[in-house]
């Protein structure tokens, strides 16, 4: 078979799978699975040119899409006046310092021409001194920000912009942490840099979780506004009455299909350009070249490509793509819930998406990121209707029986578990695998 | 005081850590990948444990000053490997007769990751299990000033005292074993050169074999001492693998005394940072100069976050972690 039928049976039957959702459950819950689908895609893409195209490990999806997310409150959210008045600017001007310690501890290690443990030593007291200073510029105001009625704001936030801009910046901000990983960690080898980025992408996490004043913390913050109008507002247009005595569909189901097909539709114009702009990269001169350095380094070396330059990069380039799916992540819950974004779980969700859809092929990562949420989400009824089939003829009063009906929605990790198990054994290419060029 | 607060828990958290890094550092440096799923390999032995635990005490057999966990943990220790065994045979095995690269190992241990972890939920279910017996305390705070007359008590738990003790006899006997047998000698010339033992007639199934039992055992234990130490929580085995981690790379990967050493840098530093001074500065100085807050480095928040700040520090300082790695 080749790849572009294989393309087009399986993204057939997607569709076919997910109407056959609409009509069985609800318009409702085809559109929100859809939806994710969507996002779950480009963050796939995103991971499918690192490690796809280039080779490198990236586990810290988690951390740059809660940075995108952070982007909506900074973008979208109305400026908390009192928190600004009471001591927003020390705590920037103490940001300002610590980070100005670093660099200049940088600037020294570099440049200075003693020998190495003076070195240490020096950068080492001007980043702790750069740290104390801080604390003592910033702590104060803190405690007063968060004290600013807790339950409603207690933080600084945002622009007050239309919340879309909060995408692009999203991805800005991802591509911008991942220019300081990469310089960290890109140097490492490949699962040295796995277990760093994951590490990384921890600490982000942590910090947004604690970090009151910025994100309100596990308070979360809820309301961000939305790119489309609102079910109640629609509720009261003549044009939707129309409609649902048409399509004989009751109004507030109407108006939230409405809602979610418009957030499908912006989705899906990102997901295009996305495609469009990563295929046309991986077809160019610089596509080559990375797929070069991936499958022998050494003598891409020897050909004069700078390994570490490009490497950094594709890293960029990828978590910046993560970055932005974060940013429409968070506009479609329309809350920011740092609790929600777990490492370990969630980043090795896309990383199945990835293999199993076939990595190195951009159209396998999107199908495998519809096919991969479309199970996450579908496999505890599936559990649950399995478990039930096999304990049939049990009956119900059985121990065994209630226990393994309770503990049925977990079969959905042993499920995710064994998908990649049995792709990286039996199609270690997924299911569309990369093009021969 | 202060060994109150951070060397007692130190020590015990070391303890748990150094043998969770010994594991996955033997892993790597005689099969050569990064074990995600040590972390679930734990959770599997600390789940057996308490299955067993609960079979024990309804047959009402225990010993009881100690927690009855002690009395099973041999037995848990051997269901432990035998399911260690059983998934190199089903999975691991495949991909090293295969050569493939040790990121391709890695990701095919995130796979037996999510699949034990989905498997031990099936089997005992999310919640939170708490399967200590037996006594508390080895001593209380009260009866420690009564004995010493110190005005300050001193508190140690019986859990903190097994798992220190335990972490040591297993660290000794571990060391022998590598040392001065003759199959923990060809484990390490396989580790360190496979070509070359091959040659000398070392059988690698035997090594390979030999390396998930001692795995399997330092899971089951790390991972039982841990349970009774906190309590039971598949969640939170899922998260300790990255301290774990931390712990194997800052002392070095594939060095077990780089592991001990790593398991006690990070508890140690978790704990420093994020320990109120308040309370000491309390003691050395008189009362009006006493500073308000806590005085604590980071928040208590961070704690774990610590272990990854250390791990970048050191791979930015030394990649190679303290002490060399990669001879076992």
């Amino acid at each position: 078979m080749t790849n572009l039928s294989r393309i087009k049976i399986l993204y057939i039957m997607m569709a076919i799978t997910l109407f056959a959702v609409g009509i069985i459950q609800s318009w409702n819950v085809a559109l929100t699975i859809f939806n994710l689908c969507l996002i779950s895609s480009i963050m796939s893409l995103g991971i499918n040119i690192q490690w796809g195209n280039a080779g490198i490990v990236n586990f810290g999806v988690m951390g740059f899409a809660a940075l995108g997310g952070l982007a909506n409150i900074i973008i979208s959210m109305p400026p908390t006046q009192n928190a600004w008045d009471t001591g927003g600017f020390s705590i920037i001007i103490g940001l300002g310092i610590f980070i100005l310690s670093i660099f200049l501890s940088i600037i020294i290690f570099k440049k200075s021409q003693f020998n190495k443990k003076i070195k240490y030593m020096v950068s080492f007291l001007i980043i702790i001194s750069g740290y104390f200073f801080m604390r003592l510029l910033v702590d104060v105001p803190i405690e007063k920000i968060e004290a600013i009625e807790p339950a409603k704001t207690g933080y600084l936030g945002g622009f007050n912009l239309p919340v879309l801009i909060s995408w692009p910046v999203g991805g800005l901000l991802a591509a911008f942490s991942a220019y300081i990983i990469g310089k960290i960690s890109l140097g490492l080898r490949s699962d040295y840099l796995a277990i760093a980025t994951l590490g990384i992408s921890e600490i982000i996490i942590y910090i947004l979780k604690n970090e009151d004043w910025l994100s309100r913390g596990v308070k979360n913050v809820n309301g961000l506004p939305r790119p489309v109008p609102y079910e109640i507002e629609l509720q009261s247009k003549e044009w939707i009455l129309q409609t649902s005595k048409i399509l004989d569909i009751p109004i507030p189901e109407l108006s939230s299909i409405i809602v979610k097909l418009s957030y499908s539709i912006w989705f899906c114009l990102v997901l295009l350009i996305v495609l469009y702009l990563l295929e046309i990269a991986v077809k160019s001169p610089w596509g080559r070249m990375m797929r070069a350095i991936r499958d022998n380094e050494v003598s891409a070396n020897a050909m004069g490509k700078n390994i570490k330059r490009r490497h950094l990069q594709v890293f960029i380039i990828g978590s910046a793509i993560i970055g932005i799916a974060g940013a429409m992540l968070t506009t479609l819950d329309g809350q920011f819930t740092p609790v929600s974004y777990q490492p370990l779980r969630y980043t090795f969700l896309i990383w199945i998406m990835v293999i199993v859809g076939g990595s190195g092929n951009n159209f396998g990562s999107i199908i495998g990121g519809f096919l991969i949420w479309f199970f996450w989400v579908q496999a505890e009824p599936l559990g649950l209707w399995f478990i039930s089939q096999i304990t049939s003829h049990i009956s119900d009063a059985n121990v065994v029986k209630t226990h393994l009906l309770e503990n049925a929605a977990h079969i959905r990790l042993m499920f995710m578990g064994l998908i990649l198990l049995l792709t990286l054994r039996f199609a270690p290419k997924g299911l569309i695998p990369e093009v021969k060029r | 005081m202060i060994s109150n607060y951070i060397v007692i828990p130190g020590l015990t958290y070391g303890s748990q850590l150094a043998l969770g890094a010994l594991g996955i550092t033997i892993v790597y440096s005689v099969l050569r990948f990064s074990n995600f799923a040590h972390g679930e390999f734990m959770s599997f032995g600390a789940m057996s444990s308490i299955l067993l635990c609960w079979l024990f005490i309804s047959l009402e057999i225990n010993l009881y000053p100690l927690p009855t966990a002690i009395l099973v943990l041999p037995i848990a220790i051997i269901f432990t490997i035998f399911y260690c065994l059983i998934v190199d045979k089903l999975i691991f095995k495949f991909y090293r007769q295969q050569n493939s690269k040790s990121v391709i190992n890695l990701i095919v241990s995130i796979g037996v990751m999510f699949f034990t972890g989905g498997l031990i939920r099936f089997i005992v279910g999310p919640g939170d299990k708490n399967f200590f017996d037996g006594e508390r305390f080895v001593f209380k705070a009260k009866t420690f000033k009564n004995f010493t007359g110190l005005n300050e008590g001193l508190t140690l738990k019986t859990t903190q005292g097994i798992t220190i003790l335990i972490t040591v006899l297993l660290v000794i006997l571990l060391f022998w074993f590598l040392n001065k047998t003759k199959t923990g000698k060809s484990m390490r010339a396989y580790s360190d050169n496979k070509d070359l033992a091959l040659l000398s007639g070392i059988n690698p199934e035997k090594v390979v074999l030999i390396t998930w039992v001692i795995t399997g055992t330092l899971a089951c234990v790390a991972g039982t001492l841990y349970g009774l130490d906190k309590s039971y929580k598949p969640f939170t085995y899922l998260h300790l693998v990255l301290p774990i981690f931390s712990a194997a790379i800052v002392g070095g990967v594939g060095n077990p005394v780089g592991a001990i050493i790593g398991g006690f840098v990070i508890a140690f530093s978790e704990l420093i940072i994020t320990f109120a001074y308040k309370k000491i500065f309390f003691y050395f100085l008189p009362s009006f100069m006493v500073p308000e807050g806590l005085l604590q480095i980071l928040s208590t928040d961070y704690k774990i976050a610590i272990s990854f700040i250390i791990l970048v520090l050191v791979l930015l300082i030394k990649p190679t972690g303290i002490y060399k790695g990669k001879v076992i």
